[in-house]
């Protein structure tokens, strides 16, 4: 399969690249490791006028600790992530997800900020964004806005960034020294899009539950945060009991549809088993005890 | 030569240098051309294969700066100013790599369609870590499929290549 004919520009700045994308006027499609993107070409998918690079953009590749927080740059790999000490422990959901998205061979090339744009309702680093309460930095004609995770995803494919925006880095608030997480992630074999996931992002603040967050891969038009599950475990001790509610109430917030992947039902049921598994796991590397990740 | 090796009349062209098995080469291409078409066609190194084209298999994946890639899911301008590395590069000399001779003691292939890319990752694999678990050799080249032999004997020409990789 041959892509169909396109220009290529791989400018050298950020500003270039957003002068390159606002030339098009929409018709312009960004590529980072083009893992997505150049799937989609050679089925015909999409047809852009231009592809714009952002790998010959320097600065682009850091993966860092920020304020506390985390700081990842558009063109930082899954495999950077995946192989990252600072993705570990309270960043330990990064690691957890990184290490399930796609295959080996795709996380070499394929980045974060480049599946976050391209928005597949299946895609994993959609969740971990909201549960870590993450926000991306997008840079524009007009200079330089903060979205939110809960901002960015509007649809399946379908993001709040306009077209002539591109994604410069993604940001993560401190999650504070007791902080743990995990993503669970249900595939039929590696490589396969998500039947269902679940990220989970943990702070615990003098034995309580403080900042929680549950986000959903796989079962609604994008990927879905478990308001009322995380309402639910705040402020609890994070006992067994809490941790099976919020379960339950995760799995009310999913929107699966039955497909050859499993019927809603049973997808409901692997969010909510997922959700308590990911909770246990989260607690367990907030508490900093053994086996946790 | 295909269409695509020789550019329709008219499409902008794009000079890719690159690094092939220690070789510098160069071409004018089309922005569309995937990097298998160019190490196959343009490059004439057909021992590169194209198995589903869909980025599941990894019948296609070649070396880019020491990591394996699905080279059907790249295009040959994003490759530019990077060291390749495909199949032919791994024999030297007439002397087979450490991998190549123990998939060939091991039987890790029946049909070898997918051997290329098989014996690319886990050269790969050995120079990052060179004593890993079954397990790790599973995981790493968990991106490509083989319909013949059920990967035991895979796993197996992985281990008998790390130990005579390390006994070298």
């Amino acid at each position: 399969m041959y892509p169909p004919r396109f220009d290529y520009l791989a400018p050298t700045s950020l500003e270039e690249v957003v002068a390159a994308l606002g030339e098009r006027d929409g018709d312009a499609k960004l590529m980072a490791g083009g893992q997505s993107l150049i799937p989609l070409l050679k089925l015909r998918i999409t047809s852009p006028s231009a592809i714009v690079d952002l790998a010959r953009v320097p600065g682009l590749d850091g993966l860092e600790e920020h304020d506390g927080g985390l700081r990842i740059g558009a063109l930082v790999r899954h495999r950077d992530a995946e192989r990252s000490e600072l993705c570990r422990g309270r960043f330990g959901l990064f690691g957890s997800a990184a290490r399930q998205v796609a295959d080996p061979l795709v996380r070499n090339r394929g980045t974060i900020c480049g599946s976050l744009a391209h928005a597949d309702p299946q895609g994993d680093w959609g969740s971990v964004l909201l549960a870590a309460r993450g926000e991306v930095t997008a840079h524009g004609p007009s200079g330089t806005r903060t979205i939110p995770a809960d901002e960015l995803l509007a649809g399946p494919f379908t993001t709040t960034l306009a077209a002539d925006e591109v994604i410069a880095a993604v940001r993560v608030p401190d999650p504070g020294p007791r902080a743990g997480g995990a993503y669970l992630k249900l595939e039929r074999k590696v490589g396969d899009f998500a039947t269902a996931a679940v990220a989970v992002q943990v702070s615990l603040e003098n034995g309580h539950v403080g900042q929680v967050g549950i986000g959903l891969t796989g079962v609604g038009p994008q990927n879905l945060r478990a308001t009322a599950a995380e309402d639910a475990f705040r402020g609890s001790e994070a006992g067994d009991d809490a941790i099976k509610a919020a379960a339950r109430l995760a799995a009310e917030a999913a929107e699966p549809q039955s497909d050859n992947r499993g019927t809603a039902e049973y997808k409901r049921n692997v969010i909510r088993v997922f959700t308590e598994r990911g909770l246990h796991a989260a607690v367990a590397a907030a508490k900093g005890e053994e086996g946790s990740r | 030569m295909t269409e695509l090796a020789a550019p329709a009349t008219g499409a902008a062209l794009h000079r890719v240098a690159v690094t092939v098995n220690g070789r510098p080469r160069e071409a004018d291409v089309e922005a569309r051309l995937l990097l298998v078409h160019f190490i196959r066609q343009t490059l004439g190194l057909t021992g590169t294969h194209v198995g589903c084209d869909t980025t599941s298999c990894g019948a296609c994946t070649v070396l880019v700066d020491g990591l394996p890639v699905k080279s059907c899911t790249m295009l040959a301008v994003q490759a530019g100013g990077a060291e390749l590395t495909t199949v032919e590069g791994l024999a030297e000399g007439g002397a087979l790599h450490p991998v190549q001779q123990a998939f060939h003691e091991e039987h890790g292939l029946q049909c070898g369609f997918c051997t290329p890319g098989m014996m690319l990752t886990s050269v790969a694999l050995l120079a990052d870590n060179p004593s890993p678990s079954d397990e790790e050799i599973r995981w790493a080249l968990s991106g490509q499929i083989c319909r013949c032999t059920g990967y035991q004997n895979i796993v197996k020409a992985v281990q008998h290549a790390a130990q005579a990789m390390r006994e070298a």
